[in-house]
């Protein structure tokens, strides 16, 4: 690999156009023509937190509604999206809609367009020594199908899918609840979305892998790179490997509920569990997809604010690479109640706790790396520092759930809701979170507040905890998922997790402020604004960085400390 | 990340001193395994109940005053539809039938009053629910003996290590960060101690899923569960045949006039049906689920038992209750606009009176018992001798 950086560099334009490099294009061609990996970092950003503010307003719909037992407010929802006086059955329907929307748009797009079109496009090139993206074309692409992948999504919501409006087959898409159990076209513009998103995120792998391998900075070697590049390589493998698997499963729904092909329909010699084979085989991967990311860029604040290099770089680095590869074949673990023989079950209960020790091995290396450090508690790290001990919590939990014999009891109750809330919820957005703090005025050339951020994250850290913690006893104690009413007895910790909701919804106002506060009376922000910590590549650039960077490569020597 | 140390793992002193400072850190690690340890005599501890398939296992020829040869008539009837694919579970030989086998309880039958928080979620709960099943004793055993000191002294011991770095090594208490960025019996610990943890609990893990597949008695009572949109109906092959469809009991002010409305007799709020499926106790039986539709699944958290009901497979698994109750449970796979009104009511009662709930169904059979109709089909292969019905 080194070679092939040599070779890149031996093709790399000696000559130093000190200004040519703040040449912008006018503004329609600049952001929506655009092939400038940070613009297209910019747009992804914006794109995930106006994602993340509708899927978070549904969130709040469905914490409304259950906040009590009953039905009390779906039929309200219904009228604001059209449907006045809904029947009962179209209320619950819309209550299916509502679930099936907020997991797909916090999947595919908020968490994976911000940890990986936004971040990862802003910062692989900035911390290999690269000028931009391999494929600068193919980036703008995949960003705009992403766009239009979230259009067909929200289109859906408007067009008939059964009893109702909207498509009511939760974000796992079962067969044969979305083909012969879900009719009209609602259905096939949500799983048109993912189409276009999956093929999104494919171009983007390939940019990504191609970036990294052939376009480093001379001298920065594979061992020499930023954990977060790191991560977003391996997390690039997975979607490169698992986006087609998901491609090739939501393909036949389509052909199975518009062609009669019976893939997954038994009465034409189809199999329904085969669907969910395909989707865990992508599914499993996708929760990784999620959070290697985070994994990067907790590793780099860690490192920047204890002022120490990380702690086992090489044990990180394939830690994220055994992470990923056993996540592959652990997926039927989410299919324990399907009618899996004992041998399977005890062969992915096993290999699914294999996964916590790589795990393990990263949480550890994290406090080795703040051990003997002298640690400054800004707004990122104090983000990093929540995300370990959450990120704990919802490990700890999936080691719970690992156990074939003790999930029959848990399975698509409340304990999963809780557990994969902690991990993506309370972990993979608290990650983005920290990161966005990390990197925000590099992006922006403008200081936040410090203290909006750690007010935000007191609050949004008593706020999820609040909502998801009691979502453990309410499975234990075998409330099911998707349901929009549920017995009385379950009342007391709905009520309790609906009122956290508001909570963290408050820490969301502080988030918003914040950004406001940094455009309107932000300090300008220096270079390297974190002291020297920070010690990767972007820290050597202006804030923002110049349009066109590293016009001439930098060269990592042996010495150079990261 | 960049790292010299790392390619260049040279030992001096000075790196020995660097290690040093690592020590306390490495002595909190290995606490971790002195906690697992604490474990291990429990992971010894008998099971609290004898596995079903342990039940003494007599021959079917051994007595054929108390055990009946399988009834040629009812076997096929339930074995042709099967699918013994993956999702089947074992079968085992034959066993005795209690004594009470036969005997149908006078008094016919009035359907059984819930107890309050048995078979049922309890107010502001936040454990599981009391477990009536073997299987589930030895399950809730295993997560609340193993599992669950094991999760809470690890995320206590982050929790731990992140609040120590945080006094010890803030800056202003540390001015000069160490350079330190290997230790690699620091790393071969960390490695080394999950991976004993996970030993400790895959053990009992797969105990319990061992548990969970053994094989049924070749006569255990069948029943079978079938989720339709959005009710289930409970079939009873070898009590001739008798069907059992269960609707979501509305509330008073909800059901239409001279609808059956629910009341507390009948069970809580959301979880109780109008007919239950009544089961015999202290027996293994064999439940069959299937979806007519689209999936559903079949679950009672108070019975551990969850398996999914599948459109064009019949799943099988054990179902064995201690004690005569009514179980709650709910449908959990989403399964289209009902999917939260769907709810799962399992009677479990001792066998005179479940004959004497079989006996109120036309056509209704005690399985086992030879066919009251001498059927020509059934005379041909019942070579058997002819049992007579105990009591």
């Amino acid at each position: 690999m080194a070679t092939t950086a040599d070779h890149f560099q031996a093709h790399g334009d000696p000559h130093d156009h000190a200004h040519d490099g703040d040449h912008k294009p006018a503004f329609f061609a600049r952001w929506f023509m655009s092939t400038n990996h940070k613009d297209i970092g910019t747009l992804y950003l914006i794109f995930a937190i106006t994602a993340g503010i509708i899927g978070g307003a549904i969130s709040g719909m469905m914490r409304a509604e259950l906040s009590h037992p009953g039905i009390q407010y779906l039929g309200t929802f219904a009228g604001w999206l059209g449907v006045h006086n809904p029947s009962f059955d179209q209320q619950l329907h819309l209550w299916n809609v509502l679930i099936t929307a907020h997991g797909l748009i916090m999947v595919f797009f908020m968490v994976m367009p911000a940890m990986i079109g936004g971040f990862g496009n802003w910062f692989v090139p900035l911390m290999i020594g690269a000028p931009d993206m391999a494929f600068p074309r193919m980036n703008n692409i995949s960003f705009w199908l992403t766009v239009a992948g979230f259009c067909s999504l929200m289109i859906s919501a408007f067009v008939p899918g059964g009893v109702g409006n909207g498509a009511g087959i939760g974000w796992t898409a079962y067969a044969p609840l979305s083909t012969s159990g879900s009719q009209g076209p609602a259905v096939d513009f949500a799983i048109f979305s993912l189409h276009l998103a999956g093929a999104g995120s494919i171009m983007g792998a390939i940019n990504f892998i191609t970036t990294i391998f052939n376009m480093r900075a001379p001298g920065m070697t594979l061992h020499k790179m930023p954990l977060f590049v790191w991560s977003m390589l391996v997390t690039a493998f997975l979607l490169l490997l698992a986006m087609p698997v998901l491609a090739a499963a939501i393909t036949m729904l389509i052909t199975d509920r518009n062609f009669h092909t019976t893939f997954f329909d038994a009465s034409g010699g189809g199999d329904p569990i085969l669907f969910q084979h395909l989707f865990w085989f992508f599914g499993h991967p996708e929760v990784y997809i999620m959070i290697l990311p985070g994994f990067g860029m907790i590793s780099q604040i860690v490192s920047t604010f204890s002022r120490k290099p990380v702690f086992g770089y090489l044990g990180m680095a394939y830690a994220m690479v055994a992470i990923g590869v056993v996540g592959f074949v652990v997926w039927a673990h989410h299919m324990y109640t399907t009618g899996l023989s004992e041998d399977v079950k005890m062969y992915f209960t096993t290999a699914t706790m294999v996964i916590a020790v790589p795990t393990g091995i990263k949480i550890f290396s994290w406090v080795a790396t703040m051990w003997g450090g002298s640690i400054s508690f800004k707004s990122p790290m104090v983000w990093a520092m929540g995300f370990i001990f959450l990120f704990t919590v919802g490990g700890v939990t999936g080691v719970v759930l690992a156990n074939g014999g003790i999930d029959d009891n848990l399975q698509d109750t409340y304990y999963v809701v809780a557990h994969f809330h902690y991990v993506l919820s309370l972990g993979a957005v608290t990650s983005l979170f920290a990161g966005f703090y990390y990197w925000f005025p590099k992006m922006s050339g403008k200081m936040h507040s410090e203290f909006l951020a750690h007010a935000h994250f007191w609050v949004f850290f008593v706020g999820v905890n609040l909502i998801f913690f009691p979502m453990h006893f309410l499975g234990a104690q075998g409330m099911p998922r998707r349901v929009p009413n549920y017995a009385p007895q379950f009342e007391h910790w709905n009520h309790f997790a609906s009122m956290g909701y508001l909570v963290m919804a408050s820490s969301m106002v502080i988030f918003f402020v914040n950004i406001a506060y940094a455009f309107i009376a932000g300090k300008k922000a220096e270079g390297n604004y974190w002291g020297e910590g920070a010690t990767t590549l972007e820290w050597t650039l202006s804030s923002p960085p110049p349009y066109h960077q590293f016009e001439t490569l930098p060269v990592i020597g042996d010495d150079h400390h990261h | 990340m960049i790292d010299p140390e790392m390619i260049n793992q040279g030992m001096n002193l000075a790196a020995i001193g660097r290690k040093l400072r690592m020590l306390p850190l490495a002595l909190a690690l290995f606490a971790v395994p002195q906690l697992a340890m604490g474990q291990a005599p429990a992971a010894l501890a008998p099971a609290p109940a004898a596995s079903v398939a342990a039940a003494p296992a007599v021959p079917a020829t051994a007595d054929p005053a108390v055990t009946p040869a399988a009834p040629a008539a009812a076997a096929p009837a339930v074995a042709a539809p099967v699918n013994t694919g993956p999702g089947a579970a074992a079968t085992g030989p034959k066993v005795a039938y209690s004594a009470d086998h036969f005997t149908v309880a006078t008094g016919g039958y009035t359907p059984m009053k819930p107890t309050a928080g048995k078979g049922m979620p309890v107010d502001g709960g936040i454990g599981f629910q009391d477990q009536y099943s073997p299987n589930g004793t030895y399950a809730l055993w295993m997560h609340n003996t193993i599992l669950m000191p094991v999760i809470i002294a690890i995320s206590i011991f982050v929790l731990g290590l992140l609040m120590w770095v945080v006094f010890a090594y803030r800056s202003a208490r540390n001015k000069v960060p160490s350079k330190t960025t290997h230790n690699t019996m620091l790393e071969v610990i960390w490695v080394a101690i999950p991976i004993f943890i996970l030993v400790a609990i895959f053990v009992p893990s797969m105990k319990l899923l061992a548990k969970q597949y053994a094989a049924l008695p070749a006569n255990a009572l069948t029943v079978k569960a079938t989720g339709n949109q959005w009710y289930w109906s409970y079939s009873y092959p070898d009590n001739g045949g008798i069907e059992v469809t269960s609707n979501f009991l509305k509330e008073k002010e909800d059901a239409k006039p001279g609808e059956r409305f629910r009341t507390d007799d009948d069970g809580p709020r959301q979880l109780a049906s109008d007919n239950r499926m009544v089961v015999p106790v202290g027996e293994p039986i064999r439940l069959q689920t299937t979806g007519a539709d689209v999936i559903h699944s079949f679950s009672v958290p108070s019975l551990w038992f969850k398996l999914d009901a599948v459109p064009g497979r019949i799943n099988e698994k054990m179902l064995f209750i201690k004690v005569p109750g009514v179980y709650y449970g709910q449908c959990s796979e989403l399964c289209g606009v009902r999917h939260g009104y769907m709810p799962i009511a399992v009677e479990a009662l001792p066998r005179p009176q479940f004959n004497a709930w079989v006996m109120t169904h036309s056509g209704g059979k005690i399985d086992g018992a030879p066919a009251t109709a001498p059927a020509p089909a059934a005379n041909a292969a019942a070579s058997a001798p002819s049992p007579a019905p105990a009591g």
